[in-house]
């Protein structure tokens, strides 16, 4: 394995989306507003919320363990807040990676297309098999970092609002370490295949964002779900997703390894 | 040892056969060419002759429909990696990336290229002095010049030292200065280093001052192949220059239109140019103007330029023209216009604009 071509192509791959505002933007908006604002606002919130509302979570509330529910705070309005950041919004911090990777494999192919620079990438002496992982990991460590930092600043704005409420840590409970430290960084790789794909096939970043969007709609539906309490993002729910993403991720990889051909992409040069 | 005698005398490039097509296109047709170690050879033939898909079928770029390519004796297709590795391919399209600076592209391909991190520094910084980049090195690409893009494109690819070069129109976007600089570095890399070059080139100029071959490709195929001066023997006529006493410049004319196959233009101070008069011309021309008495002062050959030879192989190579509708009228294809020729090739006989000067 030629190493050092891998780490130069993902290190100029770094560079150039971190001076890319449509990469930076999203990357630097999206986890502050849904990992740090949201959770402030919820504990800011929980003196001022109308101790009623706790009614709209008691589907939520029902569909929790019971040593989990014993737990919390008796006042409706702390618990209420409990409930929204330890489960209704802690979800978040799978999506944050997920998007991250997906608007950075977008940029991986097509950006090359779009710059006209794929040509001298697939000139280089870099297997098929280099370039691939190359691109892959460029998407995937900056999502998998983002997707740890934005879940250390959820849990540290957790603690400082509803925490201190409560007079414990609320986070991280086993659950939330489960999505920080396995299910994102699973999820993240199953969303940069998936792009990265659809990256190859088409001629501009613009489209493959665009096409690219699809994949998190899963993880919307994962969030929603566990809302409606119809699903409990539980450890062994999230390890089993994780796995479930990595193999989508494999196989979506092997079933594309022809696209991802230089020869394929050779075809595709104007 | 004996390998390494066995991968000296292998060819530097050897397509046999080659067959490419997209689609219904068939851009080769069995495409057979050898390049040696060491030779220099310009690659002619219009926009769309095949020269892109050859130099991408001998990088790896493309696998070949039917036949073989070999690069040193090594498949493209089977041993991509050690392939491209000799190969510093100029391609049309920009090899560097706007994004970065001049001197994060040359560290780039430098890894990538795996050139020894040993005087890496200074390496580069060699390359971007001789491409007149030093003091724009740590700017980003996206505020050169395309000629400045064009010369860091050609540092990158020289960089790792490739064994064979393939370059598609090197001095197209230079001025003239970098342009010449561009052609002694290439013939030094040549005659010094006895490096291998493929030159894609519309430039007929500088494929005539810097190639020891040159291959014209049409329509998939060679349609020539040989030495400048070969060819200019095979399929280039030449012209002619005279000088008369002014009293018989008609009947010298009268006598160069019947032997020229090309123009005849009359010049002030009694002096004719002709072109399409072979050397076997000269003699009967000699003789008639002397039966008629004519006072020659001067009489030069002109020897063909591989522009002549060029348009010349490009006219027979042609395929034949639709038959025309009855209210067209289009120039015969047996005798062609110089002029018709030469819009059928626009950008080939057009000189370029830089390349040129």
């Amino acid at each position: 394995m030629n190493r050092r071509g891998v780490v130069a192509v993902v290190r100029r791959d770094l560079s150039i989306a971190m001076g890319s505002k449509a990469v930076v933007l999203p990357a630097v908006i999206v986890p502050v507003v849904l990992l740090v604002l949201l959770p402030g606002i919820v504990g800011i919130a929980a003196s001022l919320v109308d101790a009623a509302s706790i009614g709209d979570l008691e589907v939520l509330l029902d569909a929790l363990p019971a040593s989990a529910v014993a737990g919390m705070s008796p006042d409706p309005a702390l618990l209420a807040a409990e409930l929204v950041v330890v489960y209704l919004l802690a979800p978040m911090v799978l999506l944050v990676p997920v998007m991250f990777a997906a608007v950075i494999a977008a940029d991986g192919m097509a950006g090359e297309t779009e710059r006209g620079t794929l040509e001298g990438l697939l000139l280089t002496p870099l297997t098929d098999r280099e370039i691939v992982t190359a691109k892959l990991l460029a998407a995937w460590v900056p999502a998998t970092v983002v997707g740890l930092v934005g879940g250390g600043l959820y849990a540290v704005v957790a603690n400082l609002t509803v925490g201190t409420q409560v007079g414990r840590l609320v986070l991280p409970t086993a659950e939330f370490s489960m999505m920080v430290l396995w299910a994102g960084p699973t999820f993240a790789a199953a969303s940069l295949a998936a792009v990265s794909l659809v990256s190859v096939r088409v001629k501009t970043t613009q489209e493959a964002f665009q096409l690219g969007g699809v994949v998190v709609l899963p993880v919307i539906a994962l969030l929603v779900s566990q809302a409606a309490g119809a699903l409990l993002l539980s450890v062994w729910l999230l390890l089993i997703a994780g796995v479930v993403a990595l193999l989508i991720a494999v196989g979506l990889l092997a079933v594309g390894a022809r696209s991802l051909s230089r020869t394929r992409m050779g075809e595709r040069l104007g | 040892m004996n390998g390494d005698i066995e991968v000296a005398a292998q060819a530097a490039i050897e397509l046999t056969a080659v067959v490419r097509r997209f689609g219904e296109v068939t851009a080769l047709q069995a495409l057979s060419v050898t390049v040696s170690p060491g030779e220099v050879v310009a690659l002619l033939g219009h926009n769309g002759a095949g020269k892109t898909t050859t130099v991408r079928l001998v990088a790896g770029l493309l696998a070949p429909d039917e036949g073989t390519v070999r690069v040193r004796g090594l498949d493209p297709a089977v041993d991509g990696p050690a392939v491209r590795r000799r190969l510093g391919v100029l391609p049309a399209a920009s090899v560097v990336d706007d994004r970065l600076t001049g001197a994060a592209n040359l560290r780039f391909a430098a890894d990538v290229f795996q050139v020894p991190t040993e005087g890496l520094n200074a390496r580069i910084a060699r390359a971007l002095e001789a491409f007149d980049l030093a003091e724009r090195g740590d700017d980003r690409v996206t505020g050169y010049s395309t000629g400045m893009r064009q010369r860091l494109a050609l540092a990158r690819v020289l960089l790792p030292d490739p064994e064979i070069l393939l370059l598609d129109e090197p001095t197209s976007a230079l001025d003239p200065v970098a342009a010449r600089q561009v052609r002694r570095s290439l013939t030094a890399l040549a005659t010094e280093r006895d490096r291998t070059i493929v030159l894609c080139t519309h430039d007929l100029a500088e494929a005539e001052q810097l190639a020891d071959r040159v291959i014209v490709l049409e329509h998939g195929h060679v349609v020539a192949d040989g030495s400048p001066a070969a060819l200019a023997a095979r399929h280039g006529v030449g012209g002619l220059r005279l000088e008369v006493a002014i009293d018989h410049l008609e009947v010298a004319r009268r006598h160069l239109g019947a032997l020229a196959t090309g123009e005849v233009e009359t010049e002030p101070g009694g002096r004719l140019q002709a072109t399409g008069v072979a050397r076997d011309m000269v003699p009967q021309l000699v003789q008639r103007l002397g039966l008629d008495g004519v006072a020659v002062y001067e009489l030069r050959r002109l020897e063909p330029t591989l522009e002549d030879v060029y348009l010349a192989i490009h006219d027979r190579a042609r395929p034949p023209t639709p038959a025309p509708s009855p209210s067209r009228e289009t120039p015969s294809r047996e005798t062609p216009s110089r002029e018709a020729s030469s819009r059928n090739i626009g950008s080939i006989a057009e000189p370029d604009a830089e390349g040129q000067r």
